[in-house]
């Protein structure tokens, strides 16, 4: 038996990941030892100094990392420029998102709570049309705060979005399927737990966790049986070896398409792309607004990380194969986006849906194997993910006594009561309809761009028409909110504590800038390709 | 000294700015600060006239940039001016009339309550105009040529409480589009061959322009020129434009902004030197609104109409002089300085008039008034024989140049113009006697009637404000001509536009010319004599009336053509539009709307809610994907 030699690590490459799990681990364990009253300082701080402490490490490593990348841990990880980026993004998204979970103002308490019962001790109004209602006193658990004592959170949420954050990081440096697989897994069940903590409208939040599970693990289940078909065809699950036997080998292709096309509906799924985008809506309503944002940002970032990587590294050379597959895709993913949006009534279910739109946009940049394409895309994610961080701060402000008022005729006329917030929201829906002067328009014309000069016309051309469909319906909020008259029961915008004005801001600002001056990031987004 | 140039147009721009912004605060000392950043501005293009005076004539063309104003990609446009012969003394004209005209409103205006804003809008026009005319680029020309529009636009609606004014400024103002347009378009071409804007680059490179192209660009800037100097086809906003105060009909109706074509066509001389087709396009255009304004001039009863057609009469000779080419600019230039003098003059006697006449304007309400204002008639008696030529008076030396370089064009263009020149001049002394015998001899009719505001009439002297700058101008109506052409205004304006060519040739001996001009003139006289003077004046117009005489009284029909081929055809046009647009394009965007707000609704019913069901679309989009990639590698 030959002794087992470890694999050499390249610790700086990795340090950010193994920050950010370590962290999570760090965070279980103040879950367990540390009394309630301490759980929310000490989780706050902890995920807060983590995730600044793994973006500088980040950032010295990006200062002189070899440009053509590092592939480390045995060749599980790949650490190249796009994933360097990629990790830059959702650190920086998954910051504003924690900003979002750990704000205790706007909703007493905190947004997260563990059960029904819970909603009673806290105390928190009655009237809520899904949520139980009438439970005795006598049987409310305890453990988590007397009746009258100030609302408590469910603090195990921080080392949820710890571990959902280091699994992404791990899936979009990913360099061998299986590694991709466990990632996928590490970056799914916490997000699945996430969705059922809501405070308010608990019915909702279940079902939305059960469901987003449930449609998660059979997407899973497709993405497994796609990577043994390719192991199949291939003998390996590594990306740069599936390359190297599609163009080498006399082997049979059904193997390495089938594997492909299973293997992309696992990971289409993650990133919301139509036709199996059907959980998003009713995930994206039923979470607690927090979680939704987390999940709209970093999710997205690091489903299509992995689309592209997986794509740009395995099947480049088969581009021409499945490409046409794809168009379709995409075309059903905007149609879908853009059209069913126009008839929705929820906030936060029109939002769901233009994020399926955006999916369908995104994929025309990771579709154009090509330096623009990937650098478009990462542009595009970075640009998304503060804005929608920033639209679902926003929505979680406007409230009525019974929680969030995310219905379309609750912000009838907001624009005259709060002005400001008002301006703020027209300005990110802008920003989502791809208006000039925000990121929104920069980030579109890149990938565009990408996609036309790599000879995909006709696609970008869908793509217009769709966004021009998508803009009536950002549109019809703007002209709710200034020109309509309000409701006499009308919702009340809470006053954003320090943590929801942050991720606002941050949200804003990034929007504006990266519309005003995006040459900078979208230098860093195109320092360097993908490395097999 | 040269570094002065910049306050020639700044100083009456901050007399507009602070009038505009002041407020009611500026009521008190406004209108003087407006009267003083005009006088200073003249004092500047003296001293800056001395000085170029004291140079070699080569180097009398100077230019000075002030800034990079526009730098985009390949346009480039200086904020720089050109000083040279041409533009200083347009500087003097400007800067010397309209300090008397600024004076003589002091009076004028005294009475009204938005004096302040009067004068912001003159200090506003004299700004854009000095711009216009200093320019070293067509898009400066460009940018005092809009601000000379929007102060004109201002002015003629200067009393807005009346709808006529309104209407007036409004026609002006969109006349004037028709003619900026041409001008941009040509500025686009010249840009578009040449890729540059300067002129001194323009004139340098025009030759290597194709010719059509010239031609085209000639003609686009004669368009520009016809609508700012109220030539034919589009003269008949001007005599509408005496809506506004007297003092701006002087100002910009009559010695200032409507010679900006004259200036336009001079300035880009070297580009009108390459086509003898745009001169004689040019000259055309001259000649027939020459006629046009003599005729109507002979049937109005509006003084201040009569002098507005005499004006298009008059800067159709200067059209038609810049249309004769090297022979002929500087004739032009000529004619407008005097013009400017006398026609100023003109005006502001007919203002002193209407201030004495409770701002009667009808001349069959008048008659025998030169008993009663002295200075009035005597000034204006002195403008009137300038303008009809009355041998040594300025209008003479520069007219008959004109007429003179007229016919001694070869074959038909001699006979053409010289005799249509010939034939307007005696059109001119025809209608002018009328207008002095009508309002200042005969019979005393205003004795009998009330006033447009109902009171009795008291004709009376105007005060010294006014008075001054009548007589200074009378003073250049005698003797403007002598003076300017003695002292060598061709030679100065050599560099400029050329050596004035030597006459020679043509269809008459030019000796003949004065004589025969005289003649004409002194005809026109004697027959408004026995027409007008030796018959009582009815207070009524007569009517029915002859053919001739019922045209010219409608102006020749030119607002019945723009109306007839313009207005109702662009009526229907808008109605066509509209009803395609309601029909047809708001049809079609609906119905994509409801289309797909109906397909909306339809889809929407597929998102169940039930967990089997999303997992079947996901299946059958997996199987769908499986088998289109299958099927993509294996067909």
């Amino acid at each position: 038996m030959t002794p087992l030699t470890p694999p050499p690590i390249d610790y700086a490459a990795v340090a950010p990941l193994l920050i950010v799990l370590g962290a999570a681990c760090v965070s279980v364990l103040v879950e367990a030892f540390l009394p309630r009253h301490q759980r929310w300082p000490a989780q706050v701080a902890l995920s807060v100094v983590a995730i600044v402490v793994a973006g500088v490490t980040l950032g010295v490593y990006a200062g002189d990392a070899p440009a053509q990348g590092v592939i480390t841990l045995g060749s599980t990880m790949a650490v190249d420029m796009p994933t360097l980026f990629l990790w830059g993004t959702l650190l920086v998204l998954g910051f504003g998102s924690l900003l979002l979970i750990a704000d205790r103002s706007v909703e007493p308490g905190g947004a997260f709570v563990a059960s029904a019962l819970e909603r009673a001790s806290a105390g928190a109004a009655p009237g809520s049309t899904t949520g139980p209602s009438g439970v005795d006193p006598e049987h409310v658990d305890r453990s988590y705060g007397a009746p009258g004592d100030a609302p408590t959170m469910q603090t195990e949420v921080f080392p949820f979005t710890l571990f959902a954050l280091g699994g992404m990081m791990a899936f979009v440096a990913a360099n061998d399927l299986l590694t991709m697989f466990v990632a996928l897994e590490v970056l799914s069940l916490p997000l699945y737990l996430m969705c059922g903590l809501a405070r308010r409208r608990r019915l909702l939040s279940q079902e939305a966790a059960v469901k987003y599970f449930l449609l998660g693990a059979f997407a899973s289940a497709f993405f497994l049986y796609g990577v043994a078909l390719l192991y199949g065809y291939a003998g390996s699950v590594r990306l740069s070896a599936i390359a190297e036997a599609a163009v080498g080998t006399d082997r049979s292709d059904a193997l390495l398409f089938g594997g492909l096309a299973l293997l992309i509906v696992g990971l289409l799924f993650k990133g919301s792309v139509g036709p199996f985008h059907t959980w998003t809506p009713d995930v994206y309503q039923g979470a607690p607004t927090p979680a939704t944002a987390f999940m709209a940002a970093c999710t997205k970032v690091a489903a299509f990380g992995a689309i592209a990587r997986v794509l740009y590294v395995a099947f480049g050379s088969t581009r021409w194969e499945w490409r046409g597959v794809l168009w379709a895709v995409a075309i059903a993913s905007m149609v879908i986006g853009a059209v069913l949006g126009l008839t929705q009534t929820d906030l936060k279910r029109m939002i769901a849906y233009s994020s399926i739109a955006h999916a369908g946009f995104l994929l025309l940049g990771t579709m154009a194997i090509t330096q623009a394409g990937t650098s478009g895309t990462l542009f595009y994610l970075l640009a998304y993910g503060f804005t929608t961080i920033a639209v679902f701060g926003i929505i979680s402000l406007v409230r009525t006594a019974d929680g969030e008022a995310t219905h379309l005729s609750q912000w009838a006329g907001l624009a005259k009561r709060s002005p400001l917030l008002a301006g703020v929201m027209t300005f990110l829906l802008l920003a989502l309809a791809g208006i000039p002067l925000t990121s929104g328009f920069t980030a579109k014309f890149a990938v565009f761009s990408a996609a036309l000069s790599d000879g995909m016309a006709p696609l970008v051309v869908v793509a217009l028409v769709a966004s021009a469909i998508a803009a009536f319906f950002y549109l019809r909020v703007v002209v709710l909110m200034y020109f309509s008259e309000t409701p006499a029961d009308g919702p009340t915008v809470s006053v954003p504590g320090a943590f929801t004005t942050v991720a606002i801001t941050l949200g804003v600002v990034v929007t504006l800038l990266l519309g005003v001056a995006p040459t900078l990031v979208l230098d860093w987004a195109g320092a360097g390709g993908f490395t097999g | 000294m040269i570094a002065l140039a910049p306050l020639l147009f700044v100083l009456p721009a901050l007399g507009a700015l602070i009038n505009f912004l002041a407020g009611r605060r500026a009521n008190a000392w406004g209108h003087w600060l407006g009267v003083a950043t005009v006088v200073a501005s003249f004092v500047i293009g003296l001293l800056l006239f001395f000085e170029t005076l004291g140079l070699a004539p080569e180097e009398r063309t100077r230019e000075v940039s002030l800034f990079d104003w526009i730098a985009s990609g390949s346009l480039n446009v200086d904020f720089g001016l050109r000083l040279d012969p041409l533009s200083l003394t347009f500087v003097l004209l400007i800067t010397g009339v309209g300090s008397l005209i600024h004076i003589y409103s002091v009076g004028y205006m005294s009475h009204d309550p938005g004096r302040r804003r009067f004068f912001a809008q003159l200090n506003l026009f004299v700004a854009a105009m000095l711009i216009l005319v200093l320019g070293n680029n067509f898009v400066m020309l460009y940018l005092g040529w809009e601000g000379v529009g929007l102060a004109s636009y201002l002015l003629i609606g200067f009393y807005q409480d009346r709808p006529s004014a309104a209407t007036a400024a409004k026609k002006a103002f969109l006349m004037n589009r028709v003619g900026d347009v041409g001008l941009a378009v040509a500025i686009f071409l010249i840009w578009l061959e040449l890729g540059t804007l300067q002129y001194t680059d323009v004139f340098a490179r025009i030759g290597e322009v194709p010719g059509g192209t010239v031609l085209a660009i000639t003609i686009l800037l004669l368009l520009g020129a016809c609508g700012k100097s109220g030539q034919f086809p589009l003269q008949s906003w001007l005599p509408d434009a005496m809506e506004g105060p007297t003092p701006v009909s002087a100002l910009i109706h009559a010695a200032t902004m409507v010679t900006a074509g004259v200036y336009l066509i001079a300035r880009t001389s070297p580009i009108y030197n390459l086509t003898e087709t745009g001169r004689l396009i040019v000259s055309l255009v001259g000649v027939v609104t020459l006629l046009i304004g003599a005729v109507i001039g002979c049937a109005y009863d509006d003084i201040k109409k009569v002098l507005a057609y005499s004006t298009v009469s008059q800067i159709g000779y200067m059209i038609l002089a810049v249309g004769l080419g090297p022979a002929g600019y500087a004739l032009g230039i000529f004619h407008l300085l005097t013009h400017g003098f006398f026609k100023a003059g003109l005006f502001l006697g007919a203002g002193s008039v209407m201030h004495a006449m409770n701002d009667d304007v009808n001349m069959r309400h008048f008659g025998g008034l030169g008993k009663h204002m002295k200075i009035t008639f005597v000034t204006f008696g002195l403008g009137y024989l300038a303008l009809i030529g009355f041998p040594f008076l300025s209008g003479y030396f520069s007219k008959d140049a004109i007429i003179e370089a007229a016919f001694a064009q070869e074959g038909w263009q001699g006979w053409v113009f010289g005799g249509a020149a010939t034939l307007a001049a005696g059109l001119t002394a025809f209608y002018m006697t009328r207008l002095m015998i009508m309002t200042f001899f005969g019979k005393e009719r205003w004795r009998e009637l009330k006033g447009p505001d109902g009171k009795d009439y008291h004709p009376h002297e105007s005060p010294a404000t006014m008075t001054v700058p009548m007589i200074v101008l009378a003073f250049g109506s005698v003797l403007g001509g002598f003076l300017l052409y003695s002292i060598g205004l061709y030679e100065w304006l050599a560099p400029s536009v050329g050596e004035l060519r030597e006459l020679e040739g043509g269809v008459l001996p030019h000796a003949l010319v004065p004589w025969l001009v005289v003649a004409f003139s002194l005809l026109g006289v004697v027959i408004a004599y026995l027409v007008v003077g030796r018959r009582p004046t009815p207070v009524e117009r007569p009517s029915p009336v002859s053919v001739p005489v019922r045209a010219a009284r409608r102006d020749l029909y030119a607002n019945t053509i723009n109306e007839t081929l313009i207005e109702r055809p662009g009526i229907w046009l808008t109605r066509a539009l509209v009803f395609v647009d309601n029909r047809g394009v708001d049809g079609a965007v609906n119905g994509i709307a409801a289309g797909l707000g109906g397909g909306s609704g339809r889809l929407r019913r597929l998102q169940t809610g039930f967990v089997r069901s999303y997992a079947l679309s996901m299946l059958g989009g997996s199987v769908l994907v499986v088998a289109a990639l299958l099927a993509v590698r294996f067909a």
